[in-house]
């Protein structure tokens, strides 16, 4: 999706005559999308920014403090353990949801038996909702009852597994449960993806004696531009809203060491109630976004041009 | 078959009448462990058999999960028939905003200005000279509960004081039981190192940070030492891996822990599981060094209705709250301390009237909740649960950061 | 069953089309079927853990590991996570959750794809000015955190009459649903040949006419897609189910939540697990049965366009 080619057809369509006539009826049809990108997400968005350089506290006020806002967030120890966590948490799930999603995709895409079941196993987790998913690594990685105990029993006693319950790797502990979530959906994608693909290119490939590892990796890759970004998209949009599965999983901790920046903004708006600091920390999420959407919306509709 | 069918059509006639008379009022809350439910039960069936119903809008995960939805329901306009919130000023803005209902008449009408006791318990509740909710009962943070068990495994006496407590720590830890049980919450968190302050500062540090949010009081020597005891304590808690509170009053009652500072609500969990003050757990208010307690708690807030039989089953319910029998019966099952000066606890077991003594002598402090804004408080909590968990900070950029805090607190 | 798991594979019409693995019991072979287990395996793993906790008493729990089979398996905690768990005075479990997340997602299911299916039509064949830019803002909106939105919904709401009602609810979940959807949508019907849609104008079709008549007969599979993503995303959420219900309509996951946070005494977690596998059941079947057809609509969907 996403590339040039779903614009062949939108040239067309405006060159024809009564355009004016069309165009509304359309209009009318997408009138929910335009009230919805307009009212709830731009006008919310907005609200929320103007709103942060307030002092608002459990209601909006309209009482400006300039940057207070700002200032206080970015000297709060806790919104910087939130970002570097996101960072962290989002460059390995970035790498590993994409590597793992195109790899099973690839193994799967190799007309093995079988491969109904194994791609309803890899699926599965992505019916479970996050709460459900933390939950359920929580217990996994408990170390008094989970895989460290097991080692324990099995031999090892001085081993040590206990992500949850060590500040230094338990973002990573979070990694886990997510990808497990995740990388069905991704593989699916991906698996899509290759499906897509002209057996001709393979067959070409092998009498040309290119080595498989080299097919995928610079003639069959490119060729899946559109799957890899709306891939992208969704693996980068459910980073920044990482919540549910910190809260489930950890609440946070131990101590503030797996805190997420919706978190800090949802403690702010209603533990806190410090409206206005949450809305400082939404602020900068949105700017973030923003910062991934550019390209995106480049690529798509800059492509256009090309066609 | 005829007569049975008109006896039908009576009792179901009945039925409606008097689903008719008896008004539905929704109560969220945040009361779910065993012991604060079995306490609401007493709530609910007084507001019952006063001919209304309670409906319960029990939301589990602490007044943090809990507060959100409630916010935003009143906020929202479409709020609930009564909530909790814990006395002070987590409702101060909504009720500022008009949002409440007033219930200063039927607070006359009852006289609740003498006996409701300590009398700070009502102020927390007034604004502009009006009363806008009901003070439910009085929670002190300022215990520790040790378990007889494992000091007994571990072959030591049971202390009497903190400094006790912490010499027996190796023991215990030789032994492998935890010494100091510590959920992973941060206002447990904050609210152990506000009790080690009293037990280790003194009251009247308390009272200069807490009271007056005196930023050099933060930067003293005093405040030095609490901050170096809790860097000592927080080795003792390593190992509780467990988030909720009662989990880790859990461990003290199964003895896997030797002791927990919380505050008395813990009671109600010694309670469910059957366990006998001084025979099973050992409490020591202000940590066995000094005896005195804040007089936090829950109260009760109105969002105002449009419906009058709402409104006419809110001040019910308020008035319930009040009644001399619904406060005993929901303070002993809570173990919590009733707000009525004029009740008898007849009942009550050693923990409660250890509290109750102090009550009476006047040892009394306000709860940070109602000195503190809910953004410094949580601002301290950040911090605090930060410093518990994460031992490469150190006592003294923990001081600084405290300090700071007190400097801008509201 | 006396194909061995390595046995050739015939080459279908319908296979899949990657290269050919022409050796039985090639080395690659080993590696491919070798790895999938594995991953398999790690994949299915909470699932096996989730079950087996759940059939096992809470003695049995305290002393045993959590991947040991039960000793003595026991349905007690499916009835208690069904029917008595306790959250306050409610000891009802999850079962009075059940019908209000039938309730809620249905109609939410059903209003969020008439409209983004809708939407996705326009922003495929009827491009109109400005189309573009509010097709950015949608997606954008894709990544607006739940959280950051709660307070101007609220107020939205509050504003249109429709805090705490079904209604409510349903906008809610169709407004944060379009994004996605829109997005598949629009995509799917931009692969649809443009010629079909020439011909029906030529015909005289209007802008329903060739939405019903021609679009909507084609495009099962994308309408699966959405379906699952949404059934699932739905009766998974817990945020807006508990901000904009009250306990009579509380779905499902709120009351998981409920039972879970609820500790009594000890954590029951085989109460928990069997009421943890219970709210997913409903996801889960959705997609055990429409599998094959998820990779087929998000074939259509997601890759082409």
């Amino acid at each position: 999706m996403l590339t040039g080619k779903a614009q062949d057809g939108v040239m067309t369509t405006q060159e024809r005559p009564n355009q004016l006539f069309r165009n509304i009826s359309a209009k009318i049809a997408a009138l929910p999308m335009i009230a919805t990108a307009l009212v709830v997400f731009l006008g919310g968005t907005l609200w929320t920014i103007f709103y942060s350089f307030t002092n608002s506290k459990l209601l909006p006020r309209l009482k400006f403090v300039g940057l207070d806002q700002y200032e206080r967030l970015w000297t709060t120890n806790r919104w910087l353990i939130s970002i570097e966590n996101l960072l962290i948490y989002g460059v390995l799930s970035l790498i590993f949801s994409l590597v793992i999603g195109f790899v099973l995709a690839a193994l799967l895409d190799q007309k093995i038996r079988f491969e109904n079941t194994f791609r309803t196993i890899l699926l599965y987790p992505f019916a479970l909702s996050f709460v459900v998913t933390g939950l359920v690594w929580q217990w996994v990685l408990n170390p008094d009852f989970g895989i460290q105990k097991v080692l324990r029993d099995m031999g090892w006693t001085s081993l040590e597994f206990d992500p949850l319950y060590n500040p230094e790797i338990v973002i990573y502990g979070i990694l886990i449960a997510g990808l497990w979530q995740g990388t069905g959906l991704i593989m699916c994608l991906m698996l899509a993806g290759l499906r897509g693909i002209d057996e001709d290119i393979w067959k070409a490939a092998r009498v040309d004696g290119i080595p498989m590892w080299k097919t995928y990796l610079f003639i069959i890759i490119p060729m899946m531009r559109g799957v890899f970004i709306t891939t992208l998209v969704i693996i980068a949009s459910g980073i920044v809203r990482i919540y549910d599965l910190v809260v489930a999983q950890t609440s946070g901790g131990p101590g503030i060491a797996s805190e997420v920046p919706a978190k800090y903004v949802y403690d702010a708006m209603f533990t806190k109630q410090n409206l206005a600091q949450g809305f400082a920390g939404s602020t900068m999420m949105l700017l973030s976004v923003l910062i991934i959407l550019i390209p995106w919306a480049y690529l798509e509709f800059g492509g256009r041009k090309r066609v | 078959m005829k007569i049975s069918k008109t006896l039908l059509a009576c009792s179901s006639a009945f039925a409606l009448s008097t689903a008719a008379s008896a008004t539905d009022l929704e109560v969220t809350h945040w009361w779910t462990s065993g012991g604060e439910a079995a306490a609401v039960a007493e709530f609910a069936k007084a507001f019952n058999e006063s001919g209304n119903k309670w409906i319960d809008g029990a939301i589990a995960g602490s007044g943090g999960t809990a507060r959100p939805i409630m916010i935003s329901r009143i906020t929202g306009g479409d709020p609930m028939g009564a909530t909790q919130f814990n006395h002070g000023r987590q409702a101060e803005e909504l009720v500022e905003a008009g949002l409440m209902q007033d219930l200063t008449e039927l607070a006359e009408k009852e006289k609740w200005a003498e006996i409701v006791k300590p009398k700070s318990l009502l102020d927390s509740c007034t604004l502009d000279g009006k009363i806008y909710c009901v003070p439910v009962n009085i929670h002190s943070w300022q215990w520790i509960w040790l378990s007889h068990k494992a000091y007994a495994d571990a072959g030591v006496d049971v202390p009497s004081n903190w400094n006790e407590f912490v010499a027996s720590a190796p023991a215990l830890k030789k032994a492998g039981k935890v010494p100091l049980a510590m959920g992973n919450q941060s206002w447990q968190s904050k609210g152990a190192f506000d009790v080690l302050i009293i037990a280790i500062g003194g009251i009247d540090l308390w009272k200069k940070i807490y009271i007056e949010k005196d930023g050099a009081t933060a930067r003293s020597e005093g405040l030095a030492k609490v901050f170096a005891e809790v860097s000592e304590a927080r080795k003792l808690s390593e190992g509780s891996n467990v988030q909720d509170w009662n989990l880790a009053t859990n461990m003290v009652i199964t003895g896997k822990a030797g002791g927990q500072i919380m505050g008395d609500w813990a009671q109600g969990e010694f309670q469910i599981a059957k366990q006998v003050a001084g025979k099973d757990y050992t409490c020591l208010p202000g940590l066995g060094v000094n005896e005195i307690i804040s007089t936090g708690g829950d109260a009760f807030y109105f969002p105002k209705l449009n419906d009058p039989e709402k409104t006419k089953a809110q001040f019910k319910l308020a008035s319930v709250m009040m009644s001399k029998q619904a406060q005993v019966a929901f303070n002993l099952k809570k173990g919590s301390l009733p707000v009525r000066g004029d009740v008898d606890l007849a009942s009550a077991n050693d923990c409660m009237r250890k509290g109750l003594d102090i009550l009476a002598k006047g040892n009394i402090l306000p709860d940070s909740n109602q000195t503190f804004s809910p953004d410094s408080q949580g601002q301290i909590e950040d911090l605090m649960v930060e410093f518990w968990k994460d031992t490469s900070i150190t006592a003294k950029d923990a001081q600084e950061r405290f300090a700071k805090i007190i400097d801008t607190a509201e | 069953m006396s194909e061995t798991v390595l046995a050739p594979v015939s080459a279908g019409i319908d296979g899949p089309s990657g290269p050919k693995p022409k050796r039985r019991f090639s080395r690659r072979n080993i590696f491919v079927y070798g790895t999938l287990i594995i991953v398999a395996l790690y994949y299915l793993l909470p699932l096996y853990v989730m079950i087996v906790t759940s059939l096992k008493g809470m003695p049995e729990i305290r002393l045993g590991n959590i991947f040991s089979p039960p000793m003595e398996i026991t349905f007690e905690p499916w009835v208690k996570a069904w029917a008595k768990a306790c959250t306050g005075l409610n000891c009802d479990g999850l079962s009075r959750g059940f019908w209000n997340s039938v309730v809620i997602t249905v109609p939410s299911v059903i209003l969020s794809i008439a409209i983004a299916s809708v939407n996705g039509y326009a922003l495929a064949n009827w491009r109109f000015k400005g189309a573009d830019v509010f097709f950015t803002i949608l997606i954008f909106g894709a990544f607006i955190p739940y959280q950051v939105m709660i307070y101007p919904i609220v107020i939205i709401l509050r504003e249109i009459g429709l805090y705490g009602k079904l209604p409510g609810l349903v906008l809610v979940h169709t407004i944060f649903g379009m994004p996605i959807l829109t997005l598949l949508f629009r995509n799917y019907f931009t692969s649809i040949p443009e010629e079909l849609f020439k011909a029906a104008r030529v015909d005289g079709a209007g802008f329903w006419g060739i939405y019903f008549k021609i679009m909507l007969p084609m495009s099962l599979p994308i309408f699966v897609v959405a379906m699952i993503l949404q059934i699932t995303g739905i009766w998974n959420d817990f945020l807006f189910g508990v901000i904009y219900t009250k306990p009579d309509t509380y779905p499902m996951t709120v009351q998981l939540n409920n039972i879970v946070n609820s500790v009594q005494g000890v954590k029951e977690y085989n109460v928990n697990m069997a009421a943890t596998i219970l709210t997913g059941l409903v996801p889960l079947i959705v997609y055990f049965v429409s599998g094959k057809l998820f990779v087929r609509g998000i074939a259509a969907g997601a890759v082409k366009g």
